[in-house]
């Protein structure tokens, strides 16, 4: 408006002299506000990573770098390393990724390159719906009809495979049915929506011409899936596994109410055990000083590991989509 | 096709029996059978939570004060919690949303392929991935450190879940946005926040509201940014999300999974039901959005 005002209106027809270059008021101060709400995020993740590495330094300062990498979790004895809980994490998403991504794969597959349009929408529909099924819900259904369930399973898995070499140490006979192996197949069924649709969007950007050019030669359509779609897909869908990884690490009360709640290391995957973050939720609430001080020590190496996977997986979607373009 | 067969008549065009033919054919059932492994437990989880949820959800479970675990199912409800997880829920959106929006609007209008807009993209796809836990412990520390807990306590932590949710997806619709459009707006003299708010918002509507409703729904089920911003274990309404501890569905369905009490079990199950039917709610309104504004654009 002031633009407009301010022309003069003796300059000459098709000059610019009178023009003001200066942009309205308003027209700037919408400019810095989308800014400021955009500098939000960083801001965020910036008082994050402070408040919760303030909160946490007593942990850091006092156990040092033996201390938070010990096995002791003795919160009588005032040790708190955090070794059990970072074996936990890891076993638990490990063995959910191990099970997703197969099947993701399949799915995202499916959708792409089997099934026609008006077919793929409503299969979209069904993942979209597991997507929105509450953490805790998972948990409730998992802790009280699914684990029960599951030691009926467990159990005769666990007599059948004692003795036999390796299998038999990893798959013994079990507690009860809140394992490592209960907590990553919940969390299985918890990622697989984003890792089915992240390799969906990935693999939909393979160029219609290759495939159109395997099916020329003669190829089947697995063929043509493992010599054009994979190696073309393959940077993204390494990046969508990490995505569904970093998801399983950080997935917190699904976790907590299945896992057993018990800080052990141990190869037995059907055996009780703990994660960070579960250990986080069920014992926040009562903790004091130090404890409380480990917990957020917890959180710092949580969100840390979480940033490194997400932003490497980042990366690595980014310059598959980018080569996806360009080629 | 049809016309080829016709002029040969005696073609056999079927594909010859091979074992590379049937490999296709098991990885084609290997394919359907992942979508059938998704469907089992999706199914299972769905039909258990609303056999067990039906048989207590009534006007009185979703109205009346929480009782002691003790207590039988059919003795008061899980009111309080309804209403908790609806105020904080919305006052999360009104947090996020508008916010979310604003930062998209940066990233594509403003920012464009400069360096600093890509970096917030980025990090805000990182942020994405932190766990919700670690909002909850955020919160924590610099607000309710402070302030106490309180309903709006819980709100910010979903709204730092949601706002990078609601910036990917508004970003994406404003990407679709033909440049057509602004070139117009502004050929008509128009500075560039009045283009962006009246001709670039409106074109995107529609997909930004089925973006902000997934991330909504997404966010009503979240348990642990709550865990330890609004407190829980009220078990009367608490109407000021401003002060004071607040509860929400998902925490009564979390302390309720580890009770003994077939009384708090149920309580539990019905609260699932309550809180899946708010995310399906929402899921199905974004969806009917989205069917709507596609229509519109074509």
């Amino acid at each position: 408006m002031n633009a407009a005002t301010s022309v003069d209106p003796a300059a000459p027809a098709g000059s610019t002299a009178g023009l003001s270059k200066k942009r309205p008021l308003g027209d700037r101060t919408f400019q810095i506000v989308t800014l400021v709400a955009g500098l939000l995020v960083l801001v965020i993740l910036v008082l994050i990573a402070f408040s919760t590495s303030q909160q946490a330094s007593s942990w850091f300062t006092t156990e040092g770098i033996g201390g938070i990498f010990s096995k002791t979790w003795d919160t009588n004895k005032n040790q708190f390393g955090a070794l059990a809980f970072i074996y936990g994490t890891a076993i638990s998403s490990l063995i959910a990724v191990v099970l997703a991504v197969p099947v993701s794969l399949g799915i995202a597959l499916l959708l792409t390159q089997v099934v026609p349009y008006r077919w793929a929408r409503p299969i979209v529909y069904v993942i979209d719906l597991l997507a929105v099924v509450p953490s805790v819900v998972w948990g409730l259904w998992g802790v009280l009809v699914f684990a029960p369930w599951l030691l009926h399973i467990y159990t005769s898995v666990g007599s059948t495979l004692t003795g036999v070499p390796v299998l038999g140490s990893l798959f013994g006979p079990p507690v009860s049915g809140l394992s490592f192996f209960t907590a990553g197949i919940i969390l299985a069924f918890m990622i697989t929506p984003i890792v089915t649709s992240l390799s969906r969007e990935v693999i939909a950007t393979v160029p219609a011409i290759d495939r159109e050019g395997a099916y020329a030669l003669g190829a089947t359509r697995l063929e043509m899936i493992r010599g054009v779609v994979l190696p073309h897909s393959q940077g993204g869908i390494v990046g969508a596994v990490l995505l569904g990884l970093g998801r399983a690490m950080g997935e917190t009360i699904a976790v907590a109410l299945v896992i057993g709640s018990s800080a052990t290391i141990t190869s037995h995957l059907l055996a009780p055990g703990y994660t960070m973050p579960a250990v986080i939720a069920n014992e926040f609430g009562e903790s004091t000083g130090e404890f409380k001080a480990a917990l957020f020590g917890l959180a710092v190496l949580l969100f840390v590991f979480t940033i490194i996977i997400n932003v490497v997986a980042r990366a690595v979607v980014a310059r598959s989509a980018r080569r996806g373009r360009g080629a | 096709m049809t016309v080829l067969t016709g002029q040969h008549p005696k073609a056999d065009l079927r594909e010859p029996r091979s074992w590379r033919r049937a490999k296709n054919r098991i990885a084609t059932v290997l394919m359907v059978l992942s979508f059938v492994l998704v469907i089992i437990p999706l199914g299972f989880v769905l039909f258990t939570v609303i056999a067990k949820g039906a048989s207590i959800i009534s006007w009185q479970f979703l109205t009346s004060s929480i009782p002691p675990s003790v207590l039988p199912a059919n003795v008061g409800g899980l009111g309080p919690a309804v209403l908790g997880t609806l105020l904080i829920t919305a006052l999360a959106t009104v947090i996020a949303v508008p916010l979310g929006i604003l930062a998209a609007i940066y990233l594509n209008e403003y920012g464009g392929k400069g360096f600093l807009a890509r970096f917030i993209g980025f990090m805000s796809d990182v942020m994405t991935g932190v766990p919700s836990i670690i909002m909850g412990l955020f919160i924590f520390t610099i607000w309710v450190l402070h302030f106490g807990y309180s309903g709006l306590a819980g709100a910010l932590a979903l709204g730092c879940l949601m706002l990078p949710v609601v910036i990917r997806s508004t970003y994406e619709m404003l990407r679709l946005v033909p440049d057509s459009l602004r070139e117009g707006a502004y050929a008509l003299g128009a500075t560039k926040a009045r283009v962006t708010v009246t001709v670039v918002l409106p074109a995107a509507l529609g997909g930004i509201v089925s973006g902000a409703l997934l991330a909504v729904a997404r966010a009503a089920g979240e348990t642990a940014p709550l865990l330890f911003t609004i407190l829980g274990g009220t078990s009367t309404v608490n109407l000021n999300v401003f002060s004071g501890p607040n509860t929400a569905l998902p925490l009564q369905i979390f302390s309720n999974a580890s009770q003994p009490y077939v009384g708090a079990q149920a309580r539990g199950w019905g609260a699932a039901l309550a809180l899946i039917a708010i995310a399906f709610i929402l899921l199905i309104a974004a969806r009917l959005v989205t069917a709507r504004f596609s229509r519109y654009s074509r």
